[in-house]
């Protein structure tokens, strides 16, 4: 048994987190401003948190992932990191000439009081950022919320660059949130399946599901240039995927620029999906494609044929808590039970959410905001379940308790394939369910006796 | 980045400027000092310039403190219960990350290596102190758990608040009685790398652990194994061929390591060394305390493993043994060599480059060469100059003021456990006979004229390198894989391993050569053009006329 020493009795703990179910802010910080062209983040702190943070989304995206770091020794963490990242960022600028730097800070830096504002001023007028070049900054103490703040606050940032002009340029913005890179780009898809002139940020396909050719670009073509970051002041209304990731955002593009907006939950699943087309069709002011309608159908008929083997089914799940949301309704809609559920990302409207659309559900559901991953293998030894979602580290779980597992959330670094195949939208939907089925068959098919081992099912 | 060019054009010197011409003036003059061109001098070792800091805003290789003490060294300690007092991201990255393996599978023994456990501190932790909070967590995982020591890590939020993690340590250890608890300074912003963090392990390793056991250890030969982290299993492999020839491993440092192999390392007779960066320093302070006399090993290749053992061998200097181990050797031998004579049509010739580690990059050349693969540049991500140039530079290195915080202890003959292995006549005929002690010559002497050897490599050189000399495979970490695989050269990761391993030892060869000859011959690196591509301009002709 991997964990073995995990007790079937759920004692609380108040100081002790054991196995987290989520990672601090500078990684989704460092993930958010890859989507942004031309753009290295930089990382404001000592060197390892960089280290730390590129190993894991290289592991997660199998891409590379550059990002610079402010290297602080003892010396700086004493004296503040303004020298360091004065250096950093013109020896950034001379080396590697990215169009944009996006720094975050650690704890590190946090704690010292580094004030970024001023020394990006510092840098402006030593000139050690070229004409035409920017740098932005976000603050992502990792003592304060999860990886999922971080992106959040790094998205934040980007939207501060927004500004408004006379005119208003008729485009939708859309905020879709920490997504793979695949999810991006079926958000796009499915925008200019209804004709509609989107403006997404941070946009991280064509970054991070590059080709291989035999040629390495610190900075590939994707990414949401920063002209359209600036421009989104200018949009007639902005859809945020999220309100843990994407809100924020929306919310300062509302207030700095006048530009309208809606948080709607990330569209993974169908209802999730509906409310965004919806609100994509009504913003817009246009009519929904037929090819839309008919990949919802698809999905609707995919429901109706796999419903037998989802019926009343127990679920676990754990990940971030805007794809939990949608998810878990998801799960809830086709008539599975989710009834374990934690994410580390902590905030009380996320239990409030999950027992609103689970309130139906008929077993006792168990949710945790600031949950570990501890926790929701107590839960599933005293209340065993069908089915296990979640990051890779849940399958250290799944094989004790022997349960059926899918990887889905961040990070997954030990399957490949999360990067190309898009789990949002109706496709996404799809894909959910042949995976849920088939993991739920497979197992039928192991634990069958020989005359109960079926062709047909 | 522009089309590559083919290596023969080039001279070492020409290569070195052109990493460098890019860079502002300060950094091209650090850079300048820690990249050699290996002119093999008379009797002299050229001086590389190491364990510097690494410069703001250019892309390393490198982590941190905390990456080293907690990642490294104590990480593969399957019985002991590592809690890291900070924000939680520093005990997430390091949660089974480095492909340490432990067969603590049975029942016997504790396993928390697939646990991580944290204090993650909240920002009123950070304005009001953090010590309750760390009481607290250290009283639950006791309770949780009953763990027969608990190890605190201190990441950077903690230095800079001053909790005092050794106190709570002493507080909690006295209080439980049965339960060893103390702790590590190893905020991530000390020192310049990975390596000052190594130190900071070892020396409370040393402290709190080592000659604690009550339990005497009496087979014939014993030894302990230093610097070898049981990567994909390495560990099994060369416990496997020491178990073979009748020789006791009594501690790992730290690969698939216990509690009670640390406490009763003072009982071996001799200690070997692997990677001789994270632990030297431990192998001396072994012998000064305990009289333990220490050798630089390698069982990183077939020919190194056979030579390494018959050191060993030679140290014991017992007939049965050394014919055991002569056995031992030839049994395994035929295999290797087998499959060695299979690959070799394919990789000879072959050239790699090599960046790890403070001794990895030294040690696979060995297993290259084995392959007639020759290494065209090497050099390490956090060495000191004593793992280029050997250790005789030792007593002339400068202490910086990033060197001056690491923590030296001082050790002296232990009054109770001291006790020489050997006599000094013994030890006098036995380095007579050529036998070397407490000697690492380093990298530089091992690699050939004319190639370069680069401290503290970045991602800007490591592509720049594969661009001007195209080797046929590139070695690194994960942060370095892809950049280099997109440049259609096939990139192993030496730190752990991608998936592969053992490496070590016989089998660890065997597999190491498989793997080579699958990178190095994989036709995914023929498909990087599209035939449109190779060839691009339409004529007027259509194909089928």
């Amino acid at each position: 048994m991997l964990l073995r020493h995990t007790p079937k009795e759920v004692t609380e703990r108040k100081a002790l987190t054991i196995n987290p179910a989520k990672t601090c802010q500078p990684i989704g910080a460092m993930y958010a401003a890859l989507g942004i062209k031309g753009c290295l983040p930089h990382s404001h702190g000592s060197q390892g948190c960089c280290a730390y943070h590129r190993s894991t989304l290289t592991r997660h995206y199998k891409e590379p992932i550059s990002a610079a770091t402010s290297s602080f020794t003892e010396g700086a963490s004493v004296f503040g990191g303004q020298a360091n990242l004065l250096q950093a960022i013109n020896n950034i600028f001379t080396v590697y000439e990215p169009e944009v730097i996006a720094v975050h800070t650690t704890c590190l830096s946090e704690t010292i009081g580094d004030d970024l504002p001023q020394i990006f001023d510092k840098a402006i007028k030593e000139k050690k950022v070229p004409e035409g070049k920017t740098v932005l900054g976000a603050p992502t103490p990792s003592y304060v919320g999860s990886h999922v703040t971080g992106f959040s606050n790094m998205v934040k940032a980007m939207a501060a660059l927004a500004r408004k002009s006379e005119n208003r340029n008729g485009k939708v913005n859309i905020i879709p949130g920490w997504v793979e890179p695949c999810d991006m780009e079926e958000i796009k898809r499915l925008a200019a399946m209804m004709d509609v002139k989107i403006n997404m940020f941070p946009d991280t396909s064509g970054v991070l599901n590059g080709p291989l050719n035999g040629e390495y670009h610190m900075f590939p073509d994707g990414g949401t240039p920063i002209e359209d970051i600036k421009s989104s002041g200018d949009a007639s209304g902005t859809l945020a995927l999220g309100e843990w990731c994407s809100a924020d955002a929306a919310r300062t593009l509302d207030s700095k620029c006048k530009v309208p907006c809606s948080v709607l939950d990330m569209p993974f699943g169908l209802q999730a999906t509906d409310r965004f087309i919806d609100a994509l069709r009504k913003i817009a002011g246009t009519s929904v494609a037929e090819e839309v309608s008919a990949e919802r159908g698809q999905l609707v008929d995919m429901i109706s044929d796999m419903h037998q083997y989802f019926y009343h089914k127990k679920v676990a799940i754990f990940g971030d808590p805007d794809q939990l949301i949608s998810m878990v309704e998801f799960l809830v809609a086709i008539d599975m039970c989710p009834i374990h559920i934690v994410t580390g990302t902590p905030g009380k409207k996320f239990e409030r959410r999950i027992k609103e659309i689970t309130k139906d559900v008929p077993y006792e559901v168990n949710v945790k905001a600031a949950g570990d991953m501890f926790l929701l293998h107590q839960w599933i030894k005293n209340e065993p379940v069908d089915l296990l979602i979640g990051n890779t580290y849940g399958k250290y779980m799944a094989r004790d308790e022997d349960i059926p597992f899918i990887r889905w959330g961040f990070p997954i670094l030990d399957r490949q394939g999360h990067q190309y195949f898009p789990t949002v939208g109706y496709k996404g939907g799809i894909r959910m369910l042949e995976k849920i089925l088939g993991v739920l068959l497979d197992r039928m098919d192991r634990d069958n006796p020989e005359e109960k081992f079926e062709l047909v099912y | 980045m522009g089309k590559a060019q083919k290596a023969v054009q080039w001279d070492p010197t020409d290569i070195k400027q052109k990493l460098l011409e890019k860079y502002p003036p300060k950094v091209a003059r650090k850079r300048a000092k820690q990249i050699l061109i290996n002119e093999a001098q008379e009797n002299t070792t050229p001086e590389i310039t190491a364990n510097v800091r690494t410069i703001p805003g250019i892309i390393t290789m490198r982590g941190c403190t905390y990456a080293g003490c907690k990642g490294v060294i104590m990480g593969p300690t399957s019985d002991i219960v590592n809690l890291v007092h900070g924000p939680i991201g520093c005990s997430f990255y390091a949660w089974l990350t480095r492909r340490n393996q432990s067969d603590a599978s049975g029942h016997e023994n504790a396993n928390f290596i697939n646990y991580c456990m944290s204090t993650d501190m909240q920002d009123s932790d950070i304005i009001f102190g953090g010590e309750k909070k760390l009481e607290l967590a250290i009283q639950e995982a006791y309770d949780t758990f009953h763990p027969k020591a608990i190890a605190i890590f201190a990441t950077c939020p903690v230095g800079l608040i001053g909790d005092d993690i050794h106190a709570v340590a002493r507080k909690m250890k006295e209080k439980f009685g049965d339960c060893n608890v103390f702790a590590f300074s190893c905020e991530g912003y000390k020192g310049v790398s990975q390596s000052a963090g190594h130190h900071i392990a070892n020396n409370q390793v040393f402290t709190h652990l080592v000659g604690k056991s009550e339990q005497e250890k009496t087979d014939k030969y014993k030894i302990n194994l230093l610097g070898e982290y049981n990567i994909g299993g390495d560990g099994f492999e060369i416990d496997r061929i020491l178990k073979k020839c009748g020789i006791t491993n009594i501690a790992t440092f730290s690969g698939n390591s216990t509690y009670d192999q640390f406490a009763s390392a003072n009982q071996a007779d001799l200690s070997c060394v692997m990677c001789h960066r994270s632990i030297n320093y431990v192998a001396d302070m072994l012998e000064t305390k305990y009289g333990i006399p220490w050798i630089k090993v390698n069982f990183i290749g077939a020919e190194a493993t056979a030579k390494s053992l018959r050191k060993i061998g030679a140290y014991f200097a017992d007939q049965e043994l050394v014919d055991k181990i002569e056995e031992v050797i030839a049994e395994e031998m035929p295999s290797v060599k087998a499959i060695c004579e299979d690959v070799l049509p394919r990789t000879t010739g072959k050239t790699a480059m090599l960046f790890v580690g403070g001794s990895r990059a030294h040690h696979y050349q060995e297993l290259f060469s084995e392959m007639g693969m020759k290494t065209l540049s090497a050099g390490y991500e956090f060495a000191h100059r004593d793992d280029y140039e050997g250790r005789e530079v030792i007593p002339n290195l400068k202490v910086d003021a990033d060197s001056r915080n690491i923590e030296e202890i001082e050790v002296s003959a232990d009054p109770e456990l001291f006790k020489p292995r050997k006599s000094e006549e013994e030890l006098k005929a036995l380095e007579k006979s050529g036998f070397e002690f407490k000697e690492y010559e380093g990298l530089i002497p091992d690699m050939d004229k004319d190639t370069l050897i680069i401290d503290d490599l970045n991602q800007y050189e490591a592509e720049k390198l594969v661009e001007l000399l195209k080797p046929d495979i590139f070695c690194a970490g994960i942060k370095e894989k892809f950049s280099i695989q997109k440049l259609g050269i096939p990139m192993k990761q030496l730190h752990s391993y991608d998936s592969g391993g053992p490496y070590a030892g016989f089998k660890g060869a065997i597999n190491f050569y498989q793997e080579i000859d699958r990178l190095v011959t994989s036709k995914v690196w023929s498909y990087m053009k599209a035939p449109w591509e190779e060839n691009p301009e339409l004529s007027a002709t259509y194909v089928w006329e």
